[in-house]
């Protein structure tokens, strides 16, 4: 009988010669970002144009497949064409109408369209290359802290300036092989870079145009593939794609592509050679902790479960991504589906269970549809059921649709839900790792803590645990969004600062605005100001400044925004949200969210910011659980941070951000009005007179403050104040 | 929502839908059947849009469980809609991003213009206005969904233009 990573190795080989005949073997191949967010952008019309196309001319030796989510919201659709003998091209921003060109010029013609391509539109920023020296804490202590004036020295002596910048850029994941540089948008990385090395790749490279071969590196590691395919370097110079790895790369609906990124080696791997012990130990040594936002270290989590003696336990999948404002967990299964199954094997085998759930939202329909083919292709392939991959050792895995619930997202009202109740929480102890679904014992794992768990066993605990900070190991995925230029899936190691992430990898604020709040862990978490800019991303220090983790979502928020209205939009949610089962957080939410809208309708009274803070704390301190204990954390952080926005409100009744509607007032400005009449004739309820051609005026005593007469105003005369 | 005690018996609860019939008998034969509640309303609501009081008792006779379980589950779950929805569904996401980004300006414009509130229908039928959690889109912030169509980046002013797409007509509905 071979062995479970024979059996996947043969596995692999077919698939990789069913690929080679298929897609990959093509001349050119097209790839087509497909993802919810890319569908909205238009994605679906731009591959059935391709398609169209292909047909109509007769392309035999083109293939057009889908990948997942790029993480590069703003720029989508995202089509990537790789042809013989060029460095792939991603366009962006792509409609049907722009695939006549690309079709033409590009996939027939062999001439890149470079104004509609993602390089032209990122080195139009910059100088024509970027060199990237790696800034991690393994390269810098083997020397790349030179490195950097090493280049620049380099590239004045050879007068190169002009066409390229030296950049320090996260840590690459390549440690062992540092200090390690690319060249972008070459897409060449160098390992064990030296002075004497920076002078020739400066050399031989950007003069000479021919990469010093024998310096590229030339390993295997399964983060990070994503530089050489995409290659942005100011959204992904900072970033670290490990759970991401597969995410915009392969086709999320295509087993064979899946297995020769080395998918399912992990598991196979601790099926031939591990006992559940060596496993619980490995990940207890990679330091990983738990994503959903809790940060319980994972290997803790399942060695508690791994000690109980049950014939049946269960491994859950948490995917009830409730945070609004966060897509992590989405894009994660839409891009790269049977990761999450490899993971939720792993563990599985870890504990000793044999059956998995994954709980989703049926929010996400497309995720659920990759999921469910992702396990009816890795059970006919007989990696799922059982005897996985001839092991003898069984497991299978079902989905639980959610239905709208956040506070599902709470272990316990999940396992509820599971159960078919109203998801009402449970009190712990006892804890699920001890009597959990159907009282018997079970691990909740959320998504991205799942994504995790191959990496760590092919390339290592102890490589794992060598990214991040002390306490906080690995990377962090964020739902970048809000206020900033590049929006989107971001990957950062723990310990990059809020600052890299919201002005480096987001690219500051939209419209030239100012900065004013970052927000994350959602409803959960808090709003920190330009003060806190230089915390770093880990789980401790987050909470430290007074917000937390949470499970991704991070919301940048320009001056524009009114920090009590974000106070109360929370606080709405939390309310409507709470299952009432506990007094402190049905009754504490609500009168919180009453002071809050009582506030912003103008009706504040003196004393309201204290009567806040206090109810706030008796409903953190006595709730059931985390939805309560979590739910005055926006109130308290913007009142901390924020207090002079809130008196403005209470005493002064004016909103600094012009946001609340029952404190603005609209004025038209007689010198600027040249009477039009358009404000009039738009004024819901008559309160605008005045002759035309002469200035108008506004009732404000019967003026319902809807702003159409500031909209519709050609000669900016409405001022709103 | 559902008041009135049914009395219903096996014998005169109303018909399913036949794929829901099929999927009742089919999860009784699994573990832990009842489990399986929350996954046949979904089914349920997919079929025939909303879940009607006849329905959920005819799920409570098939299944074997209380009536009054059924409908704690279903009214429980923000998911489950238990009226008709209108022919146009507009759904404006009211996910952080939106929000921060002005979805609640463009939430009041809708209301304003079509006289409704959050969950209700017009009276024509034409429209029904939801709230959505987050739809995941928060690049194209704010985000309104007619029916399955993604409006991106909607301003309070776009409204009027996005509302005639789907026969709103504005002389008629302002008096």
């Amino acid at each position: 009988m071979s062995s479970s990573i024979e059996t996947l190795s043969t596995m692999r080989r077919a698939a990789q010669r069913r690929l080679l005949q298929d897609r990959f073997g093509a001349r050119v191949r097209i790839t087509v970002g497909s993802a919810t967010c890319e569908n909205a952008a238009g994605a679906g019309a731009v591959h059935a144009r391709f398609q169209e196309l292909i047909a109509d001319k007769g392309l035999r030796d083109v293939s057009i497949g889908r990948v997942g989510c790029t993480g590069k919201c703003d720029m989508e659709p995202i089509v990537t064409v790789i042809s013989p003998g060029m460095i792939p091209t991603k366009y962006i921003r792509m409609t049907p109408e722009r695939v006549d060109r690309v079709v033409d010029s590009h996939v027939v013609g062999g001439k890149e369209v470079a104004e509609w391509s993602l390089r032209h539109i990122t080195t139009r920023r910059a100088a024509r290359r970027v060199i990237g020296v790696c800034g991690g804490a393994q390269c810098l202590k083997r020397g790349a802290i030179s490195l950097e004036a090493a280049f620049q020295s380099a590239i004045e002596r050879h007068g190169v300036a002009d066409q390229v910048t030296v950049v320090a850029s996260a840590c690459q994941g390549l440690c062992d092989a540092g200090p390690v540089a690319f060249v972008y948008p070459d897409d060449v990385m160098y390992q064990g870079v030296t002075s004497a090395a920076a002078e020739r790749i400066v050399r031989e490279h950007i003069v000479g145009r021919r990469p010093c071969e024998d310096l590229v590196w030339t390993g295997e590691r399964l983060a990070n593939r994503f530089l050489p395919v995409f290659g942005d370097v100011h959204f992904f110079g900072k970033q670290f794609r490990l759970t991401l790895r597969n995410c915009g790369i392969i086709d999320p609906e295509s087993l064979d592509e899946y297995l020769v990124v080395r998918g399912y080696e992990a598991v196979a791997g601790v099926l031939t050679r591990m006992t559940p012990q060596d496993v619980v130990n490995a990940i207890t040594r990679s330091g990983l902790r738990g994503r959903g936002g809790g940060g319980f270290p994972t290997g803790v989590k399942w060695n508690f479960a791994a000690a109980q003696k049950s014939a049946e336990k269960y491994i859950i999948c948490n995917a009830d991504e409730g945070d609004p404002g966060a897509f992590m967990d989405r894009s994660t299964i839409e891009g790269d589906p049977h990761t999450i199954l490899e993971g939720m094997m792993i563990a599985g085998y870890a504990i000793g269970a044999h059956q998995g759930y994954v709980y989703i939202r049926a929010e996400y329909p497309l995720a659920i549809q990759r999921l469910e083919k992702a396990i009816a292709d890795a059970r006919g392939a007989g990696i799922l059921g059982p005897n996985v991959l001839g092991s003898g050792w069984n497991f299978d895995i079902e989905i639980r649709l959610g239905a709208g619930a956040f506070v599902c997202g709470e272990e316990t009202a999940l396992i509820e839900s599971i159960e078919g109740r109203r998801g009402m929480p449970r009190p712990r102890p006892p804890y699920p790792a001890v009597s959990g679904l159907w009282g018997k014992p079970t691990v909740i794992n959320n998504v991205e803590t799942l994504a995790n768990i191959p990496v760590i066993l092919l390339d290592g605990p102890e490589w794992f645990a060598s990214i991040g900070t002390e306490k906080s190991k690995g990377t962090k995925v964020f739902a970048l969004a809000g206020n900033v230029n590049n929006t989107g899936l971001v990957e950062v190691p723990m310990g990059t600062t809020l600052r890299e992430v919201v002005y480096e990898v987001g690219g500051g604020i939209r419209n030239g605005r100012a900065f004013k709040a970052v927000q994350t862990g959602g409803p959960a978490g808090g709003c920190l100001p330009a003060s806190a800019l230089d915390t770093p991303v880990d789980y401790d220090s987050l909470a430290a400044a007074g917000s937390i983790m949470g499970s991704g979502g991070m919301i940048v928020m320009d001056e524009s925004a009114c920090m009590v209205d974000v106070a109360r939009f929370f606080l709405e949610f939390t309310q409507d949200e709470s299952c009432g089962k506990c007094t402190p957080c049905r009754e504490g939410t609500k009168r919180m969210l009453e002071i809050l809208t009582r506030i912003c309708a103008g009706q504040g009274q003196e004393g309201d910011v204290e009567k806040l803070l206090r109810l706030a704390d008796t409903v953190k301190k006595t709730s059931l659980c985390g939805l309560g204990q979590a739910a005055p954390n926006p109130v308290i952080s913007t009142i901390t941070h924020f207090r002079a926005e809130y008196d403005a409100h209470v005493r002064e009744k004016r909103c600094p951000a012009r946001v609340c509607r029952n404190l603005l007032r609209y004025v038209i400005v007689a010198e600027r009005c040249v009477g039009c009449g358009a404000c009039r004739r738009k004024c819901p309820v008559a309160c605008i007179a005045g002759k035309p051609k002469e200035p108008h005026v506004i009732d404000a005593a019967r003026c319902i403050r809807c702003g159409q007469c500031f909209e519709v105003c050609k000669f900016n005369a409405v001022e709103r104040n | 929502m559902i008041q009135e005690r049914s009395g219903l018996t096996r014998d005169d609860a109303p018909a399913l839908p036949p794929e829901v019939e099929q999927f009742v008998k089919e999860v009784a034969e699994r573990p832990h059947p009842e489990s399986y509640l929350i996954a046949v309303l979904h089914r349920l609501q997919n079929s025939v849009g909303y879940l009607s009081r006849e329905h959920l008792n005819a799920v409570s006779v098939r299944m074997k469980i209380p009536a009054a379980k059924v409908t704690g589950v279903a009214t429980f779950y923000h998911f489950f809609t238990f009226t008709p929805r209108g022919r146009h569904r507009l759904s404006i996401c009211m996910g952080t991003a939106c929000f921060v980004r002005g979805a609640g300006a463009v939430l009041a414009r809708l209301q304003e213009m079509l006289g409704i509130g959050v969950g209700g229908t017009t009276a024509d039928g034409l429209f029904s206005l939801e709230v959505a959690r987050c739809v995941g889109a928060c690049a194209l912030a704010p985000v309104l969904i007619v029916n399955e169509k993604v409006y991106a980046n909607v301003k309070p002013e776009d409204v009027p233009r996005i509302l005639e797409e789907y026969g709103f007509d504005r002389g008629a509905k302002r008096k």
